[in-house]
């Protein structure tokens, strides 16, 4: 199958006062038609980063994409203008934020808002187009969705936001949905709604969804695929069999020892990863892991690892010692 | 917790109501929002009792009126034999050492014109215990205790990363040697694998230095993880607390099931094979609570007498309290 979008060694540099941020260097992998894909890493990993980068939303300057190739449906999005561009966002390329208050204007109706981007990119007339877009809200779930369709954003609460987003999102019906940590300004029980309601509406319209968060606990039960991210690079990727139950690298297994689960048995202790994140302005040469991970050897202070092959399915790893974690874990 | 334990805190029908005003020059008291509504529980020398519940549900509040920081609508609050709400001014202060609170935003919660020094010797100074190099010396042994270089006394908050500042609210926090400690979300805003520095560090020192807490945080996971007991809010009442275990495993209220089947699991096959309970809407207006039971609106098994009658906060078996009209039926 010709994957959906295929990112080739992307490169995102922002140039400050301070210095050149590295915030992301050379992902690469590919999504396929219909692929829920988690994108799992902490503050500054370059989720958010890499995912505006494909939208082409980074701001410039001081942001710039140095190097790589976005292809979507077998062109080069960082080749398009900006007016071809503006075709992509919205119609083939969707987008929801963590924040729906700010994402959505607060001076106009929720329904205006949505009738907009319907008459942009579809042409649909002004009744055409609030006709469907209260069809948008009924299956995003709004109850009495004509009536709502004249309320602000004030009027809804924070789960009814996220949602008239996802409408908004979907109404063109785009092939990819990137959804940059929808969830973590929710409740457990509104996440709970928000990620049913994605997965029925990915299942129903056949798009892909890329998820982005930090939390491992919401992708595990979603996602197909997983990228875990950190300093800017991918440091492991896999199915998601693979990536919780055969975890190579020792910050995603450390980035599991730190999640508490609910089912725990008592007296379980947390395994905390010591140390920060290294600073962006200045990586070192070497693996970016290299000063919190206990696995570390010499090799792993001179030369930085990049993604190979790993046990599994199309697991992939990036450090020098999986085969012996692999070995310390399974015994 | 066994029977024999001593109760170091007794809240007995704690209301706090905020009211509402309308009108600019005539103002009319036209309601209340009620926070917390008629809440009781003990929290017991040593333990941590743990508070979860959404956002609006009145769990800052419930920690906030316990230390006075609000003053209670209505209800009683005994510090061991002490009772809180009839204390006044210097008596007031005084007890308050020996109570302690972290906070959510350790952005906020620090003053960024004060040196980390000058923000830890305040209470020492305030309360008058220490003086000169006494004073010093504490200081430098609160950083150690935390584990911050004592070296950093002259450093201001802003040189610090988010974890790092949440470890010097926990040393100004301690610096009284307090019994008690209301960590209000004090882990929300870090990343993931700051998170369980933060926890480990917190459940250190309580065995160190025997201190009880009262653990507010929306991540059931991580509560369940650090708790003895566990309560659980709904609209600015307890629906139902417990021991740790009993609550996940024996939960009678269904509030406390659909919150519990809702948390993310960091495991692909646990997480896809268990089932869920999605609660359909939103939590109501604390001005405008349902008549009758609170959770009426979203419950899947609401009967005729919920919509009608307050549902009794009674002990159901030994240590297991509930506020369901129908908890009996799930014994």
């Amino acid at each position: 199958m010709t994957p959906l979008m295929d990112l080739k060694n992307l490169r995102v540099r922002f140039h400050t006062d301070e210095g050149m941020v590295k915030a992301v260097n050379g992902v690469s992998y590919a999504m396929e038609p219909g692929e829920i894909l988690g994108v799992v890493g902490e503050s500054g990993c370059g989720k958010s980063v890499h995912a505006l980068s494909i939208m082409r939303l980074i701001q410039t300057p001081p942001g710039k994409i140095e190097s790589g190739q976005v292809i979507f449906n077998d062109r080069d999005l960082l080749k398009l203008s900006e007016s071809e561009m503006r075709h992509v966002r919205g119609r083939e390329i969707a987008m929801i934020f963590q924040d729906p208050m700010t994402s959505l204007n607060p001076v106009y109706t929720v329904g205006f808002q949505i009738v907009e981007a319907l008459k942009l990119h579809k042409g649909l007339d002004e009744k055409a187009a609030r006709e469907r877009a209260a069809e948008l809200l009924t299956l995003v779930g709004i109850p009495g969705a004509r009536q709502r369709l004249d309320d602000y954003p004030h009027q809804f609460s924070g789960g009814m936001r996220q949602r008239a987003m996802i409408a908004m999102a979907l109404s063109c019906e785009p092939q990819l949905l990137i959804a940059d940590e929808p969830t973590t300004a929710l409740d457990v029980t509104i996440q709970a709604q928000i990620v049913d309601l994605v997965i029925r509406l990915q299942q129903e319209l056949g798009m892909a969804v890329m998820w982005i968060t930090h939390d491992l606990g919401v992708v595990a039960e979603m996602a197909y695929k997983i990228n875990v991210m950190y300093a800017g690079y991918i440091i492991e990727r896999g199915q998601v069999r693979d990536i919780y139950k055969k975890t190579r690298h020792p910050y995603t297994i450390g980035l599991l020892g730190s999640l508490p689960r609910i089912d725990e048995p008592p007296g379980t202790k947390l395994v905390s990863i010591p140390g920060l994140p290294p600073d962006l302005l200045a990586l070192p040469t070497g693996c970016p892991f290299y000063a919190r991970c206990t696995y570390r050897v010499e090799r792993c202070l001179e030369e930085n690892p990049s993604l190979e092959e790993a046990d599994g399915v199309e697991h992939t790893v990036a450090c020098w010692r999986w085969e012996h974690i692999a070995g310390r874990v399974s015994s | 917790m066994n029977n024999a334990a001593k109760t170091l805190v007794r809240v007995d029908n704690l209301k706090k109501y905020f009211p509402i005003y309308q009108g600019v020059i005539l103002q009319q008291h036209v309601g209340d929002i009620k926070a917390v509504d008629d809440v009781s529980f003990v929290i017991y020398q040593g333990e941590t009792l743990g508070l979860v519940g959404e956002t609006g549900s009145g769990k800052t509040t419930v920690g906030r009126t316990m230390l006075r920081l609000y003053e209670p609508t209505a209800g009683k609050i005994f510090f061991e034999d002490t009772d809180l709400t009839e204390m006044q001014g210097g008596d007031l202060r005084k007890i308050r050492a020996r109570m302690q609170m972290i906070f959510q935003d350790p952005y906020a919660s620090l003053n960024p014109r004060m040196t980390v020094g000058s923000i830890l010797s305040a209470p020492l100074e305030v309360h008058g215990y220490w003086k000169g190099r006494e004073k010093r010396e504490r200081v430098d042994n609160l950083l150690e205790m935390v584990g911050l270089n004592p070296d950093f006394v002259n450093r201001y908050p802003h040189e610090f990363s988010g974890g790092q500042r949440q470890r010097i609210c926990i040393a100004r926090a301690l610096a009284l040697n307090p019994d008690l400690v209301v960590c209000d979300e004090p882990i929300s805003s870090l990343d993931v694998s700051i998170q369980a520095q933060v926890v480990n560090l917190l459940e250190e020192l309580q065995h160190k230095l025997g201190l009880t807490y009262l653990f507010i945080a929306h991540d059931l996971s991580m509560v369940r993880h650090i708790s003895d007991r566990m309560a659980v809010m709904y609209l600015g009442k307890i629906v139902e607390l417990a021991d740790r275990n009993e609550i996940y495993l024996r939960s009678l209220h269904p509030y406390t099931q659909a919150l519990m089947s809702a948390v993310p699991m960091p495991d692909p096959d646990a997480a896809r094979s268990r089932k869920r309970i999605i609660l359909e809407g939103d939590i109501p207006s604390p001005a405008n609570p349902p008549k009758g039971c609170n959770f009426n609106t979203r419950c899947p098994f609401a009967k005729e007498i919920c919509f009608e009658q307050d549902p009794d906060y009674r002990e159901i078996k030994p240590g297991h309290w509930v506020a369901c009209h129908f908890a009996e039926d799930f014994l």
